[in-house]
């Protein structure tokens, strides 16, 4: 909003070659069926029926044929093979599993997979490029030591991106409040705080 | 969790007509088989808790009609559309311009990430989060009607000292819905009936012998759009929320206040109280106690005895009375000293 530049989302094509190669192992295949795409859920079908979500994750399209109870934290961990993204309380509470849905921050574990159909998916894994060159927030998170046990941290790192996005990272006192959704039971706060402060001032303008 | 089948009609009508073949009339919305889902971030939770078990979602998320998601500022007043999320809602420039309370109200709400997801109806639908309701071993007669209240002798510190009943005294918890209520809002609703206006302070329904009935919608009907009606004066208003920790809590006790003054005489107050009663709370007393008053410390204080005066306390709530009281005050001196 008020913030004059958006964090990039790093190199497409690096990243997109190597979540490729993930998707290809742990994303359950749907042999010629592009027709049942998005078609998730229907009046004819039980609940025994698996529902069908194409969604992209971290730009790479997955198909992927799911329990409609199963949460997009659980496709993204269980189905995707992408186990970046933490399951803390799995109740909304903690904000382990934020990620980011066209853009936006929001808890994985608190949504319906099969909601997400034709939906761009960013997760921890998604932000660095291959050649390890990390996303201004990953490496302001490095560089302020803004974690101790770690398991909070791809969560902090998706909803520091999206507050900064979002344009309320301009205090500190702004970073605290729209920052409270994620828990830190080490409680690196302080850090945390320098941290988002960095990568904002880093990717100002940029 | 129970499982279900997945709904995801594109227009309202759609929407309403799935709802009602698979829905008794008279099922309460909250125990229908098919229920609507938007946001997820009630639903969900209490679908895995067990609290919730529809055996059909209909996701409203791919509704088409354009209004559901546009937030429109007429002279009329502002019309959100149902499927506008809290985040967007509470960074709108014109709503913080024009209802500071609203924005505040919603700002305030959750955290950013539910903010980024939570629907505006969906979250002034939003059930409450009583300790009780939501573990399913507990007698509760909001989830089991019936089955009696646990919280009634239990620890109930964070339960309503207004507006509750011998069945149930759990608190509803939304923010939103206390600014909507003090402004006078309209719900807009359409179903297997057709469509229809609800004054906000028709929507929500006290506990009485039906807890498990929390408001005025059928089962097939969905909320299409909130309307806030154009109060000029709405500029001098605020949210004051006063929790456990200072983000990212349900509200203790809290204040909606709006004010138009006269110098410091008071020409119409409104008055709402969350945190601490068991459905959106307009506090009329309050508000007929500072009418043609001058508001300072003594006239505030009168009022928050008006809207305190009914309020019944359990053994671990008592508190509350004193803090809404104290929470009051202080919106509504807060209000006074706003420069508009």
């Amino acid at each position: 909003m008020s913030q004059p530049s958006a964090l990039p989302a790093t190199d497409l094509n690096r990243r997109s070659f190597m979540t490729g190669t993930v998707s290809a192992v742990a994303a359950v295949p749907l042999l010629g069926s592009p027709a049942k795409a998005e078609t998730a859920g229907r009046s004819d079908t039980g609940p025994r029926e698996p529902a069908v979500t194409s969604l992209r994750i971290n730009k790479q399209p997955y198909e992927l044929s799911l329990d409609p109870r199963t949460s997009l934290l659980d496709a993204l961990r269980d189905h995707a093979g992408l186990t970046g993204t933490k399951k803390g309380c799995d109740h909304g509470q903690c904000g382990a599993c934020t990620v980011l849905v066209d853009g936006k921050r929001v808890l994985s574990c608190l949504s319906f997979a099969v909601m997400n159909g034709g939906k761009e998916v960013t997760t921890i894994e998604g932000l660095s490029s291959t050649d390890g060159v990390l996303h201004p927030m990953q490496q302001a998170f490095v560089d302020h030591d803004a974690f101790q046990c770690g398991y909070c941290t791809p969560g902090q790192i998706m909803s520091a991106i999206g507050c900064v996005n979002e344009g309320h990272a301009g205090s500190e006192d702004d970073i605290r409040e729209f920052m409270s959704g994620n828990i830190c039971r080490c409680a690196a706060y302080p850090n945390i705080v320098a941290a988002i402060i960095q990568a904002r001032d880093e990717t100002k303008g940029a | 969790m129970r499982p279900f089948v997945y709904e995801q009609p594109t227009n309202i009508s759609a929407a309403v007509a799935l709802a009602s073949r698979f829905t008794n009339s008279d099922d309460a919305p909250t125990r229908a088989n098919a229920q609507f889902i938007a946001g997820a971030t009630n639903l969900a939770d209490y679908m895995k808790l067990g609290v919730a078990q529809p055996d059909r979602l209909v996701d409203l998320n791919r509704l088409a009609e354009p209004a559901l998601r546009q937030i429109r500022i007429t002279d009329d007043g502002i019309r959100f559309g149902a499927l506008v999320r809290m985040g967007e809602a509470a960074d709108n420039s014109e709503v913080k311009r024009r209802y500071p309370v609203v924005a505040g109200s919603l700002k305030l709400a959750a955290s950013g990430q539910i903010r980024n997801m939570a629907s505006l109806a969906g979250n002034v639908l939003q059930r409450t989060r009583c300790e009780y309701f939501r573990e399913t071993s507990w007698p509760c007669n909001k989830r089991v009607p019936g089955s009696g209240c646990a919280a009634m002798e239990g620890f109930n510190r964070q339960h309503a000292v207004l507006g509750a009943s011998d069945a149930c005294i759990a608190t509803y918890h939304g923010d939103f819905a206390q600014a909507l209520i003090a402004l006078d809002a309209v719900v807009h609703a359409e179903g297997s009936r057709g469509a229809r206006k609800i004054p906000f302070a028709k929507l929500h329904r006290r506990p009485g012998d039906t807890p498990h009935i929390e408001t005025d919608l059928a089962a097939d009907e969905i909320i299409t759009a909130i309307e806030v009606p154009a109060i000029p004066w709405a500029r001098r208003s605020l949210y004051l929320k006063i929790r456990d920790r200072e983000s990212y809590a349900f509200a203790l006790a809290s204040a909606a206040v709006a004010l138009d003054l006269d110098g410091d005489k008071v020409r119409e107050a409104r008055i709402a109280l969350g945190g601490v009663a068991t459905v959106p709370w307009r506090a009329r007393t309050a508000e007929q106690a500072l009418q043609d008053k001058a508001l300072d410390e003594a006239s505030a204080k009168a009022a928050a005895e008006a809207a305190f005066a009914d309020a019944e306390p359990r053994r671990d709530n008592a508190f509350k009375i004193e803090l809404g009281k104290r929470t009051l005050v202080r919106a509504l001196l807060e209000t006074r000293d706003m420069k508009v």
